[in-house]
This record gives C-alpha cells, structure tokens and sequence, in this order.
C-alpha cells in the first residue's frame, strides 16, 4: 500500500491538534472537479471527529489540464505566508467555477492581503517552489490524481464518500489504539 | 538491479512481462499518422515505455495526464517517455491534443498489439494492453518492470525510483 513519504511538518498547513488521533492529508487541485466535490465531505468529517483529527492540505496542481490550478495554489500559499491559508483555501473551493485573476484579487482584497504584493510574487514565482515540492512529494507518496487521502500515512484507496472516510478514520483510530 | 544477467529472450504472450535485465525488444511504430520512432534509436538514455489500454480515459486522475505533468522530474533523469497502445495514430494525436500531451504516443496497432505482445503486456482477451511500465538503460536493457491492475493507476513512484537507481 502507497504511503505518505513526505513528513508533516510545521511547514505544512494543517487544522486541528498536531496530537491528534488521526491526520488525514489531502492533496489537492483548486481547479479539480473532484476535490470541489471533496471540500464540504472533508468539512463534515472535520466537524464529526472534532479535536480527534487534523487535516493537512497539499498542493497537487494538474496544471496542463486546469490551467488555474498552479496560479491558485500560488495564491493560496501566499495568503498562508499571511497567516491566512484556510480563508483563501476555502473561498477558492467555494468559487472553484471562477477561478482567475479577477476572482484571486477579489478574494484577496477580502481576505485583506496586498493584491500588489500578491500580483508580485506571482510574477516573482515566489511560491512556484514550495507548490511544486508539494508536488513531488505527492508523486513519490504515490498520488496519481486527485484528491488523493492519506489517513495516518496510508493512501486511502476508497471512495471519498463521507461514510467511506468517516469508517476508514475510525479503522485507523482502531489500528492506534491497537498498535 | 540485474543488468549483469542480461540476456535475450523468446517473446512471451500474456503470461508475465519482461523482467528487468531483458533486453527491450526494438520496434518501429508509429507516432504520428506519416512519422515513426524505432526504439533504438533512444539508445544512450534511458527510455521510460508506458503501455496503457486506452485513450480517452475519461478521469482526471488519468495516468498519462499525470506523467505529462511530471515529465520534467523524467527529464532531469535524461529519460524519454513514450506511452504505448492499441488505438491509431489518428486517435492518439487527438487525444495528444485535448490533454495538452507533451510527450508521444506511439501507436500498436498494426499488427494490432505486436510489440505488447513482446514485452509480455498484452491482454489478448481484452484486445489491448497491460498498464505495464517498463524502465530501460541507456544500453538498451530492461532495468525495471512493473504491471499494474487495469484499473489502477501505477503512478510516477516506481519509475523515478528506477530512474534512480540507474547507475549514474
């Protein structure tokens, strides 16, 4: 089974206790229908196990299929390097159908960060870097689409259902408990 | 990996593919309606070959989508890739073009499934190709090999870590 090579570590974006029972990684796409349909399921299994999970979001851009999916990630990194990754994270999912410039400065005049400085290291590729090391860690943890879900390491192969994840989360919370 | 046990072998069908330290089977086969590509001609680099069964497959998750956005990571290697089917020249250029492929498509289509055949990634009773993957040196030898469930995406891991292991 495909697991997690990448570490978690402070530099991921994550919500919820770092000693959490379980953490569940999704790597992800702005612009991919699939993770738009994954964005509510995940927030339901949040509220379901509370303080017992933390969620960890990297970046898996396709951008030669979503041509904006690379600029959004960018930009959501660089509201995270403002301490505001989820705000931008979730309105990205939110207006996944509008994504672009005029959608990014919007959500970033809302979100009250600097739509110069975004624009900025936009053209800088300031966090070209850091989306692509998401990446390509991704690919040697063996994520080949998206979203893809490690639960506690482990590339959850099934259904993102919120059934399915809610009883694959509780499978690993019985393998900790075992282990 | 076993480059010293290189040898030749007598085509298999279907019943396993070529293990790593084969020599890779050359072909020619075409890459596009009125241009071939013949495998030797890549020797000096390593080659990743990915048979797969269709165009058209119609999710995001898509494995040659997927390698068409890490063939960068291939490309620090020196690697060539080239995907492998059944389907025609005509229907991979098209495919090529919807996805924004990169890379080519080469077209086993007549005789239907030879070369497949060859590399032991042929599901005759499909009528089309293992997802098969297979690394090969720049001496023309299988380094690694891998076959996958038809439906499950193989991913980029198993090749770059091949790539990888090639002696530098």
């Amino acid at each position: 089974m495909a697991t997690l090579k990448m570490p978690i570590t402070a530099e991921d974006h994550a919500q919820g206790p770092e000693n959490a029972e379980v953490t569940l990684v999704e790597y992800g796409d702005y612009e991919c229908p699939h993770c738009g349909r994954a964005y509510p399921i995940v927030q339901q299994v949040q509220k379901h196990f509370g303080r017992r999970l933390r969620l960890v979001f990297r970046n898996f851009p396709l951008g030669e299929m979503h041509p904006h999916a690379e600029a959004a990630a960018e930009v959501a990194e660089f509201a995270g390097a403002q301490g505001k990754f989820w705000e931008m994270h979730d309105r990205l999912f939110e207006n996944q159908a509008r994504l672009g410039d005029a959608l990014f400065e919007d959500l970033a005049e809302k979100l009250e960060l600097s739509t110069s400085a975004m624009r900025e290291a936009s053209e800088q590729g300031t966090f070209e870097a850091r989306v692509r090391g998401d990446f390509k860690g991704g690919v040697r943890s063996g994520v080949n689409g998206t979203p893809t879900f490690f639960i506690n390491g482990h590339r959850h192969d099934g259904s993102f259902d919120f059934e399915t994840l809610v009883s694959a989360i509780h499978g690993a919370m019985d393998t900790a408990k075992s282990a | 990996m076993a480059q010293s046990a290189a040898r030749n072998v007598t085509p298999i069908h279907g019943d396993g593919i070529l293990p790593a330290g084969t020599v890779a089977p050359n072909f020619t086969l075409h890459v596009t309606p009125d241009q071939t590509l013949t495998l030797s001609e890549l020797l000096g680099r390593p080659v990743i070959l990915a048979f797969y069964p269709a165009d058209w497959s119609p999710v995001c998750g898509d494995q040659m989508a997927l390698y068409n956005e890490i063939l960068s990571e291939f490309q620090k290697f020196g690697a060539e890739l080239l995907g492998v089917s059944v389907d025609g020249p005509w229907s991979h250029a098209a495919f090529a073009e919807t996805r924004h492929l990169h890379f080519p498509l080469l077209a086993d289509f007549e005789p239907k499934g030879a070369v497949a055949r060859q590399y032991g990634a042929y599901r005759a009773a499909d009528g089309f190709c293992e997802r098969a993957l297979f690394v090969i040196d720049k001496n023309g030898i299988i380094s690694w090999s891998y076959c996958s469930p038809v439906a499950v995406n193989p991913g980029a891991d198993g090749i770059l870590q091949a790539l990888e292991d090639l002696p530098k």
